[in-house]
């Protein structure tokens, strides 16, 4: 979900990206400096952030995810899995707790190459994901620090009810502001939080704008490979900041530069070509390839112009933003709004609507081994997708950071039949229903 | 009226484990008109609330090994456990038609995301997930179980038209709690004498819970209790353990009969979980809803896919091998089981702070190939009766 810093050399660098470097280096360079500075670093998961609350106390937030998808990139999460594989932790669980358990193992050495400091708190932002709750109890036995669980009720039926909303908004105030308080010294203050708040809202505006504009033909982005760097900022420890916002303001005026020019996404391989066909994606993409498996797609001329993964810090594009008026009722609705908190007929219909929205020619299903929260039932959220628009669907399986599941000449045949079945389709028309509902 | 023997006790009891197409359920249903049952998934549902409803709660454990999987693994990916396969399965082919509605615990991602599937692949019938509570502060834990109870108390009302009021609620919980009471003194007498009571026979007492009637099955226990006792039964030299891991996708019976006939002695066990989930009895003098609220909270089993701010990973374990006198510890997990696999290294390393020995392995329901989990334990079995031996004084088992 953030940069990857690809050593690409084909690619012009966008002001964005030079940006967002720049952000992400010194926000890792203060995390490592926090045994010196005294700052206070809390561990927490990107679906469910309280980025806005976190900063408000003056801590720094760590996301244990964001330093699994940079290992994968950086093709060291095989060694991790391989160590906590080897102390016991089984095969079949998610590859981000092993990768975070392993590089803790090793040292705990971050991204940038800088050590990762130890937790004073781990808040346990319980949305959408059971391996979560295990994730932090494993690093509980690590280090000596309180957690502070935040339990977001599930959304069965895609409705947010006053009671779930009450009970989100009461362990804010009796169990995460107390344990923030305990850990800083401060006091919760409010003012501070609605300021951020305030930058927040302005910012998801502009991802919105980013987001949308794939409806455009070719579309600027590419809402999947290239939505993880757009997210990047948001997802982490930027939103509620001055250089989140103007990061944001930013990349939204290049892509609607690049949107006026007719141009389509950059790519690691450059601008994209001609736009060939239209996707949207559901799942996670694999990280230990990822340059790789773009590049399958572009390769294709295929752009992806919506993704589900792009959401699971965050479900901006059906409305939600951060709400200074009402700042903990709206943290807790972004709580319990990130997509993978959501029942799954929700989850076909948001992408029921983006197949609609933007113009899609079919959907994509990267199934990865690790994450039970996104790939049980995705099957039949195949079928369910294409019984209901009559658009192909595709079906991929890998993992996110087991350099294990990566079948690079098996995603590619899958690939390319799907393209050839994308293709076929093409000589019929248009499903009727998506025509009358466009 | 002369006490029913323990072989035909047994036999109803096996009847039942094999009943997958619900024909118990079919004949309480038929028995009166209008009546209804609820399906519930492993491992936990409140289900005073269901029989307050004037409903039959049936637990659903999955397949086993009894059925062939056509069409359930065109629903889920390699990756992930048997038990969603073989019940989507069974729903497709209609063998839990008898069912008019069902209830999803939160155990998990792959229950939580069967109930969403359940939703689109049977949209007439009533689909419930039930938000258990994972919140740090217990008051608040009650508070949100306790809304979340009314809520399903009025779905389940509207499905069967009987309203659950505090009184009715009050009755089912009695009734309830009597069958916990009864559960527990056969957790207890196999404890104390299991060669009294193979372990297929206790597993397969506890598991005709979920297609009896509570007050039967409650009687049924006490009948296998005391058929039980009577026995001449002889005990065996066996190594005592508890077996972990187990308690939402269930081991095939051949692989319980397998582990006793390797040598162990299972004394304490995580199958069937449900009717022994609350510790102690639920009425406590708090209003009925509250009441079953707090217990769950308060008093609830620790299991993997509960959050216990309060206790230290593994403590309930080790408690658990010393009340038992057991010698050693299985882990017993489905392959692919998130919450057992993701738990077992805390567990392990509590036990291994204790001196405990364990071993571990996976099996899945359908599992047909014993040999090598026989060796595997019959190995363990023999060494721990060594290690037993060998064990500072105050590690050994008081
Ligand atoms: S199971 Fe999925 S959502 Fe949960 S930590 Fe793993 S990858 Fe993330
Ligand atoms: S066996 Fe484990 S992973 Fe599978 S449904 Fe049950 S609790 Fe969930």
């Amino acid at each position: 979900m953030t940069q990857p810093s690809p050593q690409d050399r084909s690619a012009v660098k966008d002001e964005s990206m030079l940006r967002q470097k720049q952000m992400l280096a010194s926000h890792f360079s203060r995390l490592a400096a926090a045994p010196e500075s005294g700052d206070k670093v809390v561990y927490t998961f990107v679906p469910g952030n309280l980025t806005e609350l976190l900063l408000s106390f003056g801590v720094v937030p760590n996301l244990p995810e964001i330093n699994a998808l940079q290992s994968g990139m950086r093709k060291l999460s095989g060694d991790f899995i391989a160590a906590a594989e080897r102390e016991g932790h089984s095969e079949d669980v998610c590859t981000y707790v092993k990768c975070d358990v392993g590089m803790l193992r090793q040292g705990n050495v971050g991204p940038t190459g800088a050590l990762l400091p130890p937790p004073g708190l781990l808040l346990l932002s319980y949305t959408g994901c059971f391996t979560f709750m295990k994730w932090f109890e494993l690093l509980q036995q690590e280090y000596s620090c309180p957690v502070a669980m935040l339990h977001v009720p599930y959304q069965p039926e895609g409705v947010i009810t006053p009671e779930m909303r009450e009970y989100v908004v009461r362990q804010l105030k009796e169990v995460v502001i107390p344990a923030l308080e305990r850990l800083t010294g401060r006091a919760y203050d409010e003012d501070a939080l609605c300021q951020r708040l305030a930058l927040s809202a302005a910012a998801e505006d502009d991802l919105v704008a980013v987001l949308g504009s794939a409806r455009h033909r070719p579309s600027p982005i590419d809402a999947y490979f290239g939505g993880v760097y757009y997210l990047g900022p948001i997802f982490s420890a930027f939103r509620g900041t001055d250089e989140g916002l103007a990061y944001y303001r930013c990349l939204r005026e290049e892509v609607e530069a690049r949107a006026a020019r007719g141009e389509g996404p950059v790519t690691p391989e450059g601008t994209m070509g001609e736009e060939r066909y239209r996707l949207v994606v559901e799942g996670p993409p694999n990280w230990t390839h990822f340059r790789e498996f773009w590049k399958m797609f572009h390769d294709e001329g295929a752009v992806v112009v919506a993704s589900t993964y792009s959401k699971v810090g965050g479900l901006y594009d059906t409305g939600f933003r951060h709400d200074p008026s009402r700042p903990l009722e709206s943290l807790a609705d972004y709580c319990l709004g990130c997509y993978t908190n959501l029942g799954l007929p929700s989850r076909v219909a948001l992408i029921e609507r983006y197949l609609r929205d933007f113009s899609a020619d079919g959907f994509l299903i990267n199934s990865v081994k690790s994450c039970n929260s996104f790939s049980a039932g995705q099957l039949l959220m195949l079928r369910e997708l294409e019984r209901r628009t009559g658009l192909a669907g595709g079906f991929i399986e890998s993992d996110l950071v087991d350099p294990r599941y990566f079948s690079a000449a098996n995603i590619k045949n899958r690939l390319e039949s799907y393209f050839q079945m994308l293709d076929q389709k093409r000589r019929h028309a248009r499903p009727a229903a998506l025509e009358a509902c466009a | 009226m002369t006490a029913p023997t323990l072989e035909s006790l047994v036999a109803r009891a096996e009847t039942l484990f094999r009943d997958l197409d619900l024909a118990a359920v079919r004949r309480w249903k038929d028995a009166a008109p209008g009546r209804k049952a609820i399906g519930h998934m492993p491992i936990y549902v409140p289900r005073e609330l269901v029989h307050a409803a004037g409903m039959l709660p049936v637990g659903l454990m999955g397949g086993g090994d009894q059925i062939e999987i056509i069409r359930g693994d065109a629903y889920f990916q390699s990756y992930i456990c048997q038990i969603p396969r073989s019940t989507i399965e069974m729903g497709l082919a209609g063998r839990l038609d008898a069912l008019d509605g069902m209830l999803f615990p939160a155990i998990c991602d792959v229950i939580r995301n069967l109930s969403g599937m359940w939703r689109m692949l049977f949209p007439d019938r009533l689909a419930l997930y039930v938000d258990l509570p994972q919140a740090g502060c217990p008051e608040l834990a009650v508070d949100f179980y306790e809304r979340e109870l009314l809520r399903l108390a009025g779905e389940l009302s509207s499905l069967s038209g009987v309203p659950v009021t505090d009184e009715a609620l009050a009755a089912s919980i009695a009734l309830y709690d009597a069958n916990a009471a009864a559960v527990r003194d056969l957790d207890l007498f196999r404890a104390a004498t299991p060669w009294k009571s193979p372990i297929h026979e206790t597993y397969l007492v506890l598991r005709a819970a979920n297609l009896m009637e509570v007050g039967e099955h409650t009687r049924f226990v006490r009948d296998y209790l005391a058929a039980a006792a009577a026995s001449d039964r002889p005990e065996l030299d066996q190594s005592r353990v508890v077996v972990t891991g187990a308690f939402c996708e269930q081991p095939p019976l051949e692989l319980l009969r397998t582990l006793e006939r390797a040598g162990c002695y299972i004394v304490a066990d995580d199958f069937v979980l449900g009717p022994r989930f609350i510790r102690g009895p639920v009425a406590t003098g708090d209003p009925p809803f509250r009441a079953l609220a707090r217990a769950y909270v308060e008093r609830g089993v620790s299991t993997a896919s509960r959050y216990e701010p309060s206790r230290k990973k593994g403590d309930w374990l080790v408690e658990t091998v010393r009340e038992r006198a057991a010698e050693g510890v299985v882990f017993c997990a489905a392959s692919f089981c998130d919450p057992a696999l993701l738990e077992q290294p805390m567990l392990v390393a509590a036990l291994e702070r204790a001196g405990i020995p364990h071993t571990a392995f996976k099996y899945s329901e359908n599992l047909g190939q014993f040999q090598v989990i026989r060796e595997q334990a019959g190995t363990f079995s023999d060494s721990i009766r060594l290690w037993g031996a060998e064990l500072p004084p105050q590690e050994a088992v008081p």
